[in-house]
């Protein structure tokens, strides 16, 4: 019904006034600043890389390890974005990970072939982001309470899947992806996963009413209830939605590393929350970003792969690590307290 | 002239946050030893005021003078240093600490400076206790176990607990029974004996005749009384402060022939909220506004977001166009065409970080959608088209809600409602933090909105809105409709005196 809302009148209307087109330019401006600072991270790291280890960091297939590496959490990371941009937050991503990919790979669905594996590891994300998402749209739980109680029950049930052992892949078709043959112009197949998810979450999140409800739950979700959202619906899709990449994710890790294991995806909700936050979404809700998140998983990624290269342990990359956590957040809020 | 400088002077505070001008050159004075009533209407800039007294809020301007020296108060510790105490109306106890661990919080009893003696703590907050007339409050009991009046109880044993010269009390009687409020006020008495001052903030104006010394009455931020006698100024001209009718109102003209013989619209049946309101029948129609007038606490809000679905009524429902809907459901309520403008516009209804468009598409984004995708281009003309109906300043629907003033921030969420197509409005204190003369455009698009077939409903504590605004009012009492009529056969004082006295409906 559109009979209260009469077409625009005046001359004015043809010709988009010069504030609008400057207010449109600053706050592309503004998304701009952050991607930008987050690119010349980037580089630098790159730099560092190049320099430290000409030969070895700057090496074709060093580069393709280092996007494969970022695949597989990346893809958790975007489902982790929507759920933080909504305001929530999924502590039980890794463990999700790991449950999906042992019951992937148990000898009886095996059996099923490459799509067994792909269906069975999608479906245990699905399920798990169910369970996460009645308990906290439906259960009024708190996520961090939920998730992280779903932390612990994955976790343990892929331990009891696997009574420990390594569950090794041998259906050829899904190996072969993780094979240098399979690689589409130089792409490993994992990387075009990782790259059409993105471009998927970045439609999702700032081209379709999903996206808006998101954000909009996440920026106030009483004035969303009262403008006609059903909140609680849109955030059991969340973490399903989130539950999803988990499973995508674990499908991934096993093309990876040929097998399935309990121990799989371990601190993964440290990794995509760090990830999500030093992009540029906001803790408390409201704004998300997935070219952020990208940026970030490929910084954390970069950084693990320059320290390998040059020897040194993982204690002094969590340590870096930390440190750029720390200086994304004060950066950022200082430029939210400028803008 | 006193001899003696007043104990504190405010003048020409002034305090601002985005979009609304909270304080507008507050003059205030407090002598030692009297009770200072602040007055106003919810949103007038008493919690503000009471703020910046407490060191929470930094003024923008203005000057603050304690004991004729000029000082800032730079935080609640330095406010608290000059013997300044807070009883806030929602209680700032910390529920899992025992009551005496909340009275001595930031300042324990201490051996060698950090082991905390407890016993100390517990006996002092027992004289307190004492002095304040409630001595069965165990100090070692958690406060979360006790009822409102006793947490009130333990909020002002802490105030006691500093060296204090003044006490801010934030609406204390609000949760407490006749009898209580009969022992808080003998504590303020003797507070006052002892040359404590006291500043008391109250809706309830005999509990002002009872222990006020002076009266400042709030309005808009500004002060538009000072210190007049609190006994003997007559009911009326306060209130008449309070609401505010020295602002010049200026109200569209109704309609000559007003809407009738036509299908009801909204209508409501027999909807209760047990302890809110009782059973209210109503019945708008397309082109009518009806207003409902009464005090904070009356049951106003209430009815409105009932209505609305945001509440679940206890009994009763509620019907559009003869349909009744869901009851307890938004957006059963939001389908049949009801929009809600409520009354915390920045909590209940915008997006802060979003821009004006998306505050505005916000309820009927599938209507620009197909398949759940988004045809930006018709979204933001559509939006353009809402807003620029209602003439929102600055024309682009672009710019981030948050840069906008109170006036248009309420005309975006009336835009909303409008590009939904929605058909009943409700409205609940449309123009809280509009400055005036944006208030008379609003008036202006509610009554155009209504001209062209929409139901009304407004909520407003200001008595001359709802009777210039309004077609038929509904007077409030406690929860209870004391008096309908047609708003020209009204005028302010009766409303006012229905309101506070609640005669029976004639």
């Amino acid at each position: 019904m559109t009979q209260h809302v009469s077409p625009p009148r005046g001359s004015a209307d043809k010709v988009p006034s010069v504030s609008e087109s400057s207010a449109w330019r600053g706050m592309f401006a503004r998304a701009d600043v952050r991607t930008l600072s987050l690119l010349g991270v980037l580089a630098v790291l790159v730099l560092i890389g190049g320099i430290t280890k000409p030969d070895e960091f700057l090496d074709t297939r060093n580069l393709q390890l280092v996007l494969t590496q970022a695949s597989v959490i990346g893809v958790v990371t975007v489902g982790m974005t929507f759920v933080i941009t909504s305001g929530g937050i999924d502590l039980s991503v890794g463990a999700i990970v790991a449950l999906a990919s042992v019951w992937a790979t148990t000898v009886a669905t095996q059996e099923y072939g490459f799509a067994g594996i792909l269906f069975t590891a999608v479906i245990v994300g699905v399920g798990c982001g169910l369970v996460n998402g009645l308990l906290i749209a439906y259960g009024a739980m708190v996520p961090f309470i939920a998730t992280l109680a779903m932390l612990a029950s994955a976790r343990g049930l892929a331990l009891q899947i696997t009574d420990g052992s390594t569950q090794v892949v041998t259906v050829n078709s899904v190996l072969d992806l993780g094979e240098r043959d399979a690689y589409v112009l130089g792409i490993p197949p994992l990387v075009l996963v990782f790259a059409v998810v993105t471009i998927i979450g970045w439609l999702v999140l700032n081209r379709t009413t999903f996206g808006r409800r998101t954000v909009a739950v996440g920026g106030n979700a009483e004035a969303a209830r009262l403008a006609g959202i059903d909140v609680r619906r849109q955030r059991l899709y969340l973490y399903l939605l989130s539950g999803l990449c988990c499973g995508i994710a674990a499908f991934l890790l096993i093309i990876l590393s040929g097998s399935g294991q309990n121990t799989n995806g371990n601190l993964y909700e440290l990794d995509a929350i760090a990830a999500a936050i030093i992009g540029g979404t906001l803790l408390s809700g409201g704004r998300g970003t997935i070219t952020g998140s990208v940026l970030g998983v490929l910084i954390f990624t970069t950084i693990t792969n320059i320290f390998a290269l040059n020897n040194l342990q993982s204690d002094v990359q969590q340590i870096a690590k930390g440190a750029i956590i720390v200086a994304a957040v004060l950066v950022q809020r200082r430029t939210a307290s400028t803008t | 002239m006193a001899p003696e400088p007043p104990l504190l002077s405010m003048s020409g505070i002034t305090k601002s946050f985005p979009g609304v001008r909270a304080l507008d050159g507050v003059d205030l004075d407090v002598q030692a030893g009297e009770v200072h009533c602040l007055l106003g209407q919810n949103g007038a800039g008493k919690s503000t005021l009471i703020k910046v007294l407490a060191g929470a809020h930094q003024p923008d301007t203005g000057r603050l003078r304690w004991r004729g020296e000029e000082v800032a108060l730079r935080s609640p510790i330095a406010a608290m240093r000059l013997g300044i105490a807070t009883i806030y109306q929602e209680l700032d106890l910390v529920e899992h600490l025992s009551v005496a661990e909340n009275v001595h919080l930031g300042h324990e009893p201490t051996t060698a400076g950090f082991v905390v003696r407890g016993k100390a703590a517990r006996q002092s907050t027992a004289a307190l206790l004492r002095r304040l007339g409630h001595p069965e409050i165990d100090p070692a009991r958690l406060v979360g176990e006790l009822p409102a009046a006793q947490q009130q109880i333990v909020s002002m044993a802490r105030a006691l607990s500093h060296d204090v010269r003044l006490i801010v009390m934030d609406e204390p009687s609000a949760a407490l029974d006749p009898d209580e409020v009969d022992n808080l006020f003998r504590i303020v008495g003797d507070l006052t004996a002892e040359g404590v001052a006291v500043v008391y903030i109250s809706h309830r104006l005999e509990e002002i005749r009872r222990i006020g010394d002076r009266v400042t009455v709030l309005k808009d931020g500004r002060a538009v009384a000072v210190g007049l006698p609190a006994k003997s100024t007559p009911t009326r001209e306060v209130v008449a402060l309070m609401t505010g009718r020295n602002v010049e109102y200026v109200f569209p003209e109704r309609p000559t022939a007003p809407a009738q013989g036509e299908e009801p619209l909204l209508e409501v049946q027999g909807l209760t909220r047990q302890g809110e309101f009782e059973p209210l029948d109503l019945v708008i129609h397309p082109g009518e506004i009806v207003g409902l007038a009464g005090l904070v606490g009356s049951g106003r809000s209430e009815i409105l977001e009932t209505v609305y679905g945001a509440r679940k009524p206890t009994a009763g429902h509620v019907s559009v166009n003869g349909r009744p809907l869901k009851p307890g459901s938004v957006r059963a309520a939001v389908r049949a065409g009801i929009g809600l403008a409520p009354e915390e516009r920045k909590a209940q209804a915008l997006l802060m970080l979003e821009s004006v468009t998306r505050n505005v598409s916000v309820s009927s984004m599938s209507r620009f959608s197909r398949a759940g995708w988004i045809d930006r281009r018709a979204e933001l003309g559509a939006a353009r088209a809402a807003t620029r109906e209602l003439s929102l300043r600055p024309d682009n629907p672009s710019v981030p809600i948050r840069t906008l003033s109170g006036g248009n921030q309420q005309k975006a969420v009336l835009a909303r409602w409008l590009l939904r197509g929605c058909r009943v409005l409700l409205l609940d204190e449309p123009t809280r933090g509009v400055d005036v003369g944006a208030r008379a455009e609003l008036y202006a698009v509610v009554r155009r909105l209504a001209d062209e077939g929409l139901a009304v409903l407004l909520v407003s504590s200001e008595v001359p809105e709802v009777l210039g605004l309004a077609d038929r009012v509904l007077v409030l009492r406690e929860g209870r409709v004391v008096h309908r009529a047609p708003a020209r056969e009204l005028d302010e004082h009766r409303v006012l005196d229905l309101v506070m006295e609640g005669s029976p409906a004639t």
